[in-house]
């Protein structure tokens, strides 16, 4: 299993503003670059695996984009797992493949809340309606308080992701946002919900992303230019909402990596470039601990002087990640990890020969984890 | 107050949790077959998956677990209260639920962890549960339940 499917192929749209375009016209160009990125016809794709667009759902999108694309896949769907579900669906077509079930498939994302509707993100809690408990950052902030309260993390500390993606993001002639931010900049942007501010949160985003998965041996016959061989994957997933979560700092990461790892046969020592997704500063703070780069509760000092930077001990988002790429939840972060196993990134890390990628969901209900390698 | 009415869901299995809160009483499930406790109700109980339980009556006194302060309004009904604050607050009982902390002038002086006491409080017509931060000896509390 380790090492026998490849992401053959990688494609997007430009990320940020969309109006006028339909999440299908998204996935279809996504999945049109990554065909051409591959070499490899339309006719041949017999697995079709789809995160159906957060802002809205709607019944058998799966097939509705199966039939915009002119193929009949053996094998597919949608999956929601929230912002999980791409490395999920990414590891359920590499097993699908193992298994026979179909040999080159396609795994894509579009969504356009920034031009569309938001009003999933904005709806209230369970039954608090009444306490005013609503929106996505609100759940994170409430994380990160007893984080604070628990470990002594501080703002500052938060605001060191903020500053290395956003830095790493004005570098990459893709990213939606590219302007770089100092440690000050954050102190002074606006609190949203305390103790998280307007800089602790991703961005808002329209666009699409697609990856091409075919087995190492496929792609070698086909003579694919670039693949890149996936080690390991992994998912966990914590199912209590915020409220009634036991442990409000412990995330379903630590069994998604762990999993992951042990497929891979290698440990967070050999790591040399994360992609973390960054929803809040909050998860990326949290994952990096539960993926074992420190122990429980030293995220806050990991993240500090910038040893997550470019140049660091483990450069993390490369392209600037969810808080300054594109807010899209989590496809490019592979598609990233993709560029720098082919050493053809933007932010290149030089010789970096492992590459983690994490996506979670919903208030970090569900994670899964990917380890891609040369 | 602007926006839609908000009102809580009383069907089903709710509805005594409201009524008893309308009585001025906070109550929780307690599983008859496993004795866990829990809230929100729930037809079954998350542990042991029995359909058996009673309801219990809760003392009042809580821990705050975490707490967040909303300084934008995610929905216009609350636009005009900002800053206010939100918290997931344990009950000495066991079960966790969403409320506010009220009656404290900076809500950045607020400890995890720290004792909490139950305020009734109504809006818009409804009895809900508020806490507020436990001083000892300086309580009106009867029965835990400030009134």
């Amino acid at each position: 299993m380790h090492g026998s499917v490849v992401i053959a192929g990688i494609g997007h749209t430009a990320f940020g503003h969309h109006p006028d375009r339909s999440t299908y016209s998204l996935n279809i160009e996504a999945v049109r670059n990554a065909l051409n990125d591959t070499g490899v016809d339309k006719s041949e794709v017999d697995g079709l695996f789809v995160k159906f667009p957060t802002s809205r759902f709607e019944f058998m999108y799966g097939q509705k984009l199966a039939e915009l694309l002119g193929i009949q896949p053996r094998i597919g769907g949608v999956w929601d797992q929230g912002g999980a579900a791409n490395i999920s669906l990414i590891s359920f077509a590499a097993m699908a493949i193992d298994a026979g079930q179909c040999e080159i498939a396609v795994v894509c994302f579009a969504d356009n809340p920034k031009s569309g509707t938001r009003h999933v993100y904005q709806k209230a809690w369970g039954h608090d309606e009444v306490y005013g408990w609503f929106g996505v950052p609100p759940g994170y902030a409430m994380i990160a308080r007893r984080h604070m309260g628990q470990y002594g993390t501080t703002a500052d500390q938060l605001g060191a992701i903020a500053v290395a993606c956003r830095k790493h993001g004005a570098r990459n002639p893709n990213a939606q946002l590219r302007k770089e931010i100092t440690l000050d900049d954050y102190r002074q942007s606006k609190m949203i919900v305390a103790p998280l501010r307007r800089d602790d949160c991703c961005l808002v985003s329209d666009g699409g992303a697609a990856v091409v998965l075919m087995s190492a041996k496929r792609a070698k016959q086909m003579q694919v230019s670039a693949p890149v061989p996936i080690l390991g994957y992994g998912q966990g997933q914590t199912s209590w909402e915020v409220a009634q979560r036991p442990d409000l700092t412990a995330t379903a990461a630590a069994i998604s990596a762990k999993t992951a790892f042990a497929m891979a046969g290698i440990a967070p020592k050999d790591i040399d470039v994360a992609q973390i997704y960054d929803c809040f500063t909050i998860t990326a703070l949290m994952t990096i601990e539960d993926y074992g780069f420190c122990r429980k509760g030293e995220g806050g000092r990991f993240v500090e002087d910038g040893r997550i930077e470019i140049g660091g001990d483990l450069p993390m988002n490369t392209s600037g990640g969810l808080l300054s790429e594109t807010g899209m939840p989590g496809l490019q972060l592979v598609i990233e990890g993709v560029r720098q196993m082919r050493g053809a990134a933007a932010v290149q890390v030089p010789n970096a020969r492992s590459c983690i990628v994490s996506n979670q969901g919903g208030i970090m209900h569900t994670h899964s984890t990917l380890i891609l390698g040369q | 107050m602007t926006g839609e009415i908000l009102v809580p869901d009383r069907s089903g299995v709710n509805e005594h949790y409201w009524l008893a809160l309308d009585a001025r009483h906070l109550v929780f499930q307690e599983c008859l077959s496993c004795d866990k406790p829990r809230l929100p109700p729930r037809t079954e109980c998350p542990h042991c998956l029995s359909d058996a339980w009673e309801w219990r009556r809760a003392s009042g006194a809580a821990k705050l677990i975490s707490w967040v302060v909303y300084q934008t309004a995610f929905h216009p009904a609350f636009a005009d209260r900002l800053p206010y604050t939100v918290a997931v607050v344990e009950l000495i009982e066991g079960p966790r639920l969403i409320s506010n902390i009220v009656e404290v002038d900076d809500p950045e002086t607020l400890m995890i962890d720290q004792d909490l006491e139950l305020v009734i409080q109504h809006e818009r017509g409804t009895a809900i549960t508020r806490f507020r931060p436990f001083v000892r000896g300086s309580s009106n509390t009867h029965n835990g339940v400030v009134n």
